[in-house]
């Protein structure tokens, strides 16, 4: 599914004497099954603008389309339903749930759309599996080391099976092995036919050759847009 | 449809989970909402059932009870009222009664003093309360002393002791010969306490005791009606102290249960924005919470009224027992019948459930309502 | 959900339980009214504390309730117990 977008903007707190324009007119097309990495200082926008993709926000102003549907305008409603089928989110500081267990914060992001419940632990076992996670299953998540609550939070992701994996400053919290390592799953998604978007400031994931394409931001543009291969 | 209870049963089983995150903090809120409910429960269980029984023993109460008032007191009822009644259309018996009290310095309790003509007792023999049997600790053939009115000291045989199961009405009778009441309570021949008339038509009742009023202005007749009426409020504990220090106590759970249930923590807080950032609906969060308000508030309700039930019908309200003795040595032991009333508890399960789930929800809606974006930061 | 079952039948036992008792006492409740009509009593014998709460429904103006009908009582009983009906104002 291409992701487009079209001029978009950000205004924080508008009309406000602290407004604040984060994201100032930027317009991409993010291509289907290809890993893009946002890059740029801290306070550039990435977040914003990924928030923004992954229908946790809307921009102030400016189109985005997903596949043919305009989802820039869409009610809360809608983009919840969008956010839960097309996108899985890794988040820097992981936002796993304390004092439940890893497979019921797997199994998390499928309680709402009400799938038969064999089904959904076959497969969140089957994750848990192919991540290396089954002798954890039954702990708790504060429990884990950075690495499997990053693995955790993987599965999580992929429990709804989306199409496009969305992570923010994924290997912020960890060392530079555990960066290469997630970098090997990064592409074992690739592989698997997932778009993935990445933001980071870390080299060994910018500089990493599973990217294909970098994007580098500032003051909420567009800076450099090239394609790595 | 069966996507829609499979989803509320994992949202059920997520709400079981993290309420068993905080074990202690839910299962402390949990036994004092029992707490509350039980006390509650048991007050409405115990009040409603002896309401219902005083409605029905009482209605074998005489129908009229005719009191003399001598400058506004309550005074000794000359026996030839009796003929002055004359005859009343509709009355079927009129009687005499003699009762009254006798102070026992013994044991700081007071008897009830009655002369029971019909009950063939000698003039030195009593029939006793159950109540009075326990606190004296007498049998059949034991003896018990009156102080009389003049100084003396009269003793009675105890030739039976009144049936423990209608101790709620006897507990503290002493039931004696007319002469030998006459005698020790100093009430001369030709006057009665009271004089109780039996009528045949209930609806005439308050015509007849109109017509009383006029024959004999100096008295005042207490119909049956009354009575009923006195017990059916006498249990009106709202008005009592009883309900005073219980609405303190469920004022205390309130403000605990709303400032527990609408004071989110910023860590619940992130949790609702990480569940509706992973894909949960604003209606799902509320959902969820509604569960949880709802289960709790529901297992407290269940619990509590089990044991309200067990405590009245089966504990005999033991609890409430300091509070209905007061100062009293004499409390009869009783088994309160289960009569409940369906309305009653619909109505405590709607205050003690509803309350609760809506405290709940309030702010989770409040919360839930915000963009997700924040757990991106 | 077990619990929940469980005390749902447990509550719906109260109800048959409750009716059962009824049922057996029906006959204790018919000594009971036959004792109050034999001996012709007006009260229960619950607050045999004060000549005037054992008998609440013979009190008379001036020796129950005794400073005004809504006073608070000197004993206990009486916090609980309301005045007889046509006292009160
Ligand atoms: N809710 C908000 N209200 C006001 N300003 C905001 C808000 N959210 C973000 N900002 C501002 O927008 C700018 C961009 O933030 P953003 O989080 O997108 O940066 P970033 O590129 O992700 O930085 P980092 O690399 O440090 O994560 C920042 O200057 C931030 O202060
Ligand atoms: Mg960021």
């Amino acid at each position: 599914m291409l992701i487009e977008l079209n001029d978009i903007r950000k205004v924080f707190n508008q009309g406000k004497h602290n407004e604040f324009s984060a994201i100032r007119g930027i317009s991409l097309q993010i291509e289907p099954n290809k890993v893009t990495c946002l890059k740029g200082a801290s306070g550039s926008g990435k977040t914003t603008l990924l928030s923004m993709i992954g229908c946790l926000s809307r921009p102030t102003s400016g189109r985005i389309t997903l596949g043919e549907q305009n989802i820039s305008g869409l009610p809360e409603r809608f983009l919840t339903d969008i956010r839960r089928h097309t996108f899985g989110f890794i988040f820097q500081k992981f936002n796993l749930i304390q004092g439940l267990s890893v497979l019921e914060n797997i199994m998390l992001p499928a309680y709402p759309l009400g799938t038969p419940h064999e089904a959904l632990m076959d497969y969140a076992h089957s994750l848990l599996g192919h991540f290396g996670l089954s002798r954890l299953s039954t702990s708790p998540v504060e429990w884990l080391s950075g690495g499997e609550a990053q693995r955790v939070a993987i599965c999580r992701a992929m429990i709804n099976d989306p199409e496009i994996l969305i992570a923010d400053e994924p290997t912020a919290n960890l060392d530079s092995k555990l960066s290469r390592e997630f970098m090997g799953l990064v592409d074992d998604l690739h592989q698997s036919g997932k778009t993935v978007l990445i933001t980071s400031h870390d080299p060994i994931v910018f500089d990493s050759p599973v990217i294909n394409r970098v994007v580098e931001m500032c003051d909420g543009q567009v800076l450099k847009d090239e394609p790595c291969y | 449809m069966t996507k829609f209870i499979r989803k509320q049963r994992y949202l059920i089983d997520f709400t079981l989970s993290s309420l068993l995150r905080r074990k202690t903090k839910n299962l402390g809120l949990l036994l004092v909402y029992t707490l509350i409910v039980f006390i509650l429960a048991s007050v409405m269980l115990f009040t409603h059932a002896l309401r219902s029984e005083a409605g029905i023993i009482l209605q074998e109460s005489p129908e009229i009870i005719l009191q003399r008032m001598v400058a506004g007191r309550h005074a000794l009822m000359p026996a030839e009222y009796l003929e002055k009644i004359g005859r009343v259309r509709g009355v079927v018996r009129k009687e005499g009664r003699l009762w009254g009290y006798f102070y026992d310095y013994a044991t700081k309790s007071n008897y009830t003093m009655m002369a029971a003509p019909d009950k063939g007792l000698s003039n030195s023999e009593v029939i006793i309360g159950a109540g009075i049997a326990r606190v004296r600790w007498l049998g059949i053939g034991d003896f018990i002393s009156f102080n009389s009115f003049d100084g003396k000291t009269y003793t009675f045989e105890v030739k039976e002791i009144l049936d423990s199961e209608s101790e709620l009405v006897s507990s503290d009778l002493v039931l004696m010969s007319e002469t030998a009441w006459r005698t020790t309570l100093g009430v001369p021949e030709g006057y009665f306490t009271d004089i109780v008339l039996s009528v045949r038509n209930p609806r005439e009742v308050s015509k007849i005791a109109g017509k009383l009023t006029l024959k004999l202005p100096d008295t005042r007749p207490i119909l049956r009606d009354e009575i009923l009426r006195t017990y059916d409020s006498v249990f009106a504990w709202r008005q009592g102290i009883t309900f005073v220090l219980l609405a303190g106590a469920v004022l205390a759970f309130v403000i605990f249960a709303w400032d527990k249930a609408s004071g989110l923590s910023a860590e619940e807080k992130r949790e609702i924005g990480i569940l509706k950032a992973v894909g949960w609906e604003t209606g799902d969060v509320l959902h969820m919470k509604f569960w949880e308000g709802g289960i709790i508030s529901l297992s407290a309700f269940m619990l509590g009224y089990l044991a309200a039930y067990v405590h009245v019908f089966y504990g005999s309200a033991v609890l409430f027992e300091p509070v209905l003795k007061g100062w009293a040595v004499l409390y009869p032991e009783f088994h309160p019948v289960p009569f409940i009333d369906g309305m009653q508890v619909a109505t405590l399960f709607f205050f003690t459930v509803f309350p609760y789930t809506v405290a709940t929800i309030i702010p989770i809606w409040r919360a839930s309502i915000t963009d997700p974006d924040t757990v991106m930061r | 959900m077990l619990f929940v079952t469980v005390a749902v039948l447990l509550i719906a036992l109260t109800v048959v339980d409750a009716s059962y008792r009824r049922h057996g006492a029906e006959e204790a409740l018919q000594q009971r009214g036959q004792l109050v009509a034999e001996l012709a009593l007006t009260d229960l014998a619950l607050f045999t504390e004060a000549r005037y709460t054992r008998h609440p429904s013979q009190s008379d103006l001036h020796s129950a309730f005794q400073d005004h009908p809504m006073a608070l009582e000197y004993f206990p009983t009486g916090s609980f117990l309301s005045p007889p009906r046509r006292y009160r104002p």
